[in-house]
């Protein structure tokens, strides 16, 4: 039963040139090469690199949902009005805790996309360095050149400063 | 050899790999827990050394039970769950957040070929994990509502995020040295020389720093300075769902120890080849018990950073340095003809 549903759930998979017949078994009886066989289920690559994580995910979240519930079975639940308050200075809040915050953690989170961003751009041309030559290293210096300019001018404008 | 094969034979070809799987998860995951629960006790006996005082002694021979009746104690604790919070957010986020802290480990490569899934984007599989991070602390801090939860939310977010931008960085410059995305690519190729010694050596030191803001440890443990935020995000938790932000925040401890180990100490190689008839695996876990002791003697020996230096650091000094280096590792590997595979 289990084998079809995983079936199943991978023939909805296709990346690109994967078909969904590449994630079906090729051969029963092949064995494994070593203890960490790279593709033990016989699924293309793809799925067999990525479907231990996903266990290990669910195995994970598991464990963890499982140690919560545990202890909401085993201790005694005895709820109150005073207990169930939130955490002040022996006044009940005077309103919502989501009301205001300070703009500056928006800027902080604009900022942090900016070079996220380029630091995403940064993972493929450091792989690739070796086989794009000069252009493909001028050209990224181009693009770095650039947002330290941006990067200057937030500075010179004080959106770094947390006084 | 023998329990695949028998597991293939018993369960079929598709639930006995599965099965096999499944179990080589639970090897790394009980002995993590086991190590997440044992770094709590290393902390404090290492602070009470470091301190003049003995540390837990009480419960088990030098006080070795001290872990378990911790977590045995917070076991039987009554779950709080606030009036105002929002209760399926305020549940979820301990969950998230601990599964989280696992999950990376899918990915570490223990030995040559000793790792559960060999991608080979492993070190963006991390760096995601390890982003992914925030919304478990920002959605606690949000969903409890309560002001000194909300803060202590708000302030971990940015920290976290502020770092991870050198971070990032960081790490361009090791693929630039290494060439590869694949944890055991970049391992092997410290084979001449560790990242940590030579033109990596400040990034190095960066990024291990960095490492304490992104997992909110001492000296950058603001998000819970408790003499203004109380307990931070975690303020309102009580039992389960608190110990699960703890043990997260420890596995987090031990994770960017392990990425420090991979990206700068050589992974599970020796330090000289004459020592290799010693596993690899022991000088990983050494190298990581290594970072770590690091970590708990900042902690022992520094004072906590105000909020704004926090910022400062992070945005004026470390993101900076971080981008310069990468120019310079690149124009230097460039200009010296020894990137990997070059005109390949």
């Amino acid at each position: 039963m289990v084998a079809i549903k995983i079936k199943k759930q991978f023939s909805i998979v296709s990346f690109g040139s994967l078909k969904a017949v590449d994630f079906l078994p090729q051969s029963v009886e092949a064995g494994f090469q070593s203890i960490f066989a790279p593709c033990p289920l016989m699924l293309s690559d793809l799925a067999a690199d990525y479907l231990p994580i996903l266990l290990f995910l669910g195995i994970a979240g598991f464990i963890a949902a499982a140690a919560v519930g545990l202890s909401f079975l085993l201790a005694k639940q005895k709820p109150d009005a005073e207990k169930l308050s939130p955490y002040e200075c022996g006044f009940p809040p005077f309103n919502d805790a989501h009301a205001k915050f300070d703009v500056r953690f928006y800027l902080i989170s604009i900022l942090f996309i900016i070079f996220d961003l380029e630091v995403a751009f940064l993972f493929p041309w450091a792989i690739a360095l070796g086989d794009i030559g000069m252009v493909g290293f001028w050209s990224m210096i181009l693009f770095l050149g650039v947002l330290t300019v941006g990067f200057i001018y937030e500075w010179k404008k004080g959106a770094l400063e947390w006084e | 050899m023998i329990i695949p094969t028998f597991l293939t034979s018993l369960l079929g070809p598709f639930l006995g790999p599965l099965a096999w799987m499944v179990l080589k998860i639970i090897a790394i995951i009980l002995p993590l827990l086991g190590a997440i629960a044992y770094l709590t006790y290393a902390e404090r006996k290492v602070m009470a050394a470091m301190q003049r005082r003995r540390g837990p002694n009480a419960i088990g021979p030098f006080g070795l039970l001290q872990p378990i009746a911790d977590g045995l104690k917070l076991l039987g604790k009554e779950t709080i769950i606030p009036t105002g919070a929002n209760k399926l957010l305020f549940i979820f986020a301990p969950l998230l957040t601990f599964t989280l802290a696992l999950a990376a480990w899918a990915v570490v490569p223990f030995e040559q070929g000793v790792v559960l899934a060999d991608i080979n984007v492993g070190v963006l599989y991390l760096f995601a994990i390890s982003s992914l991070s925030v919304y478990g602390i920002i959605l606690a801090g949000w969903a409890s509502n309560s002001k000194y939860a909300f803060l202590g939310g708000m302030r971990a977010a940015a920290q976290m995020i502020s770092y991870e931008v050198s971070i990032g960085l960081i790490i361009v410059t090791v693929l630039l040295k290494a060439g590869s995305l694949n944890l055991s690519h970049i391992v092997e190729a410290q084979r001449q020389g560790w990242f940590a010694f030579g033109l990596l050596f400040p990034m190095f030191i960066l990024f291990f720093i960095s490492g304490l803001a992104e997992t909110n440890r001492n000296p950058f443990d603001l998000p819970e300075g408790e003499s203004e935020l109380v307990g931070g995000f975690n303020t309102e938790y009580s039992s389960m769902t608190f110990a699960l932000f703890f043990l997260g925040e420890y596995a987090n401890m031990i994770l960017i120890s392990a990425m420090t180990s991979i990206l700068f100490l050589g992974g599970w190689l020796p330090p000289v080849a004459w020592l290799s008839f010693i596993p690899g695996f022991i000088w990983f876990f050494a190298k990581i018990a290594l970072c770590l002791f690091v970590f708990l003697w900042v902690r022992a020996t520094l004072p906590r950073y105000r909020y704004d230096q926090l910022m400062r650091i992070g945005w004026k000094v470390f993101l900076p340095l971080s981008l310069l280096w990468v120019v310079v590792t690149a124009g230097y590997l460039v200009a010296s003809g020894t990137l990997p595979h070059t005109g390949g």
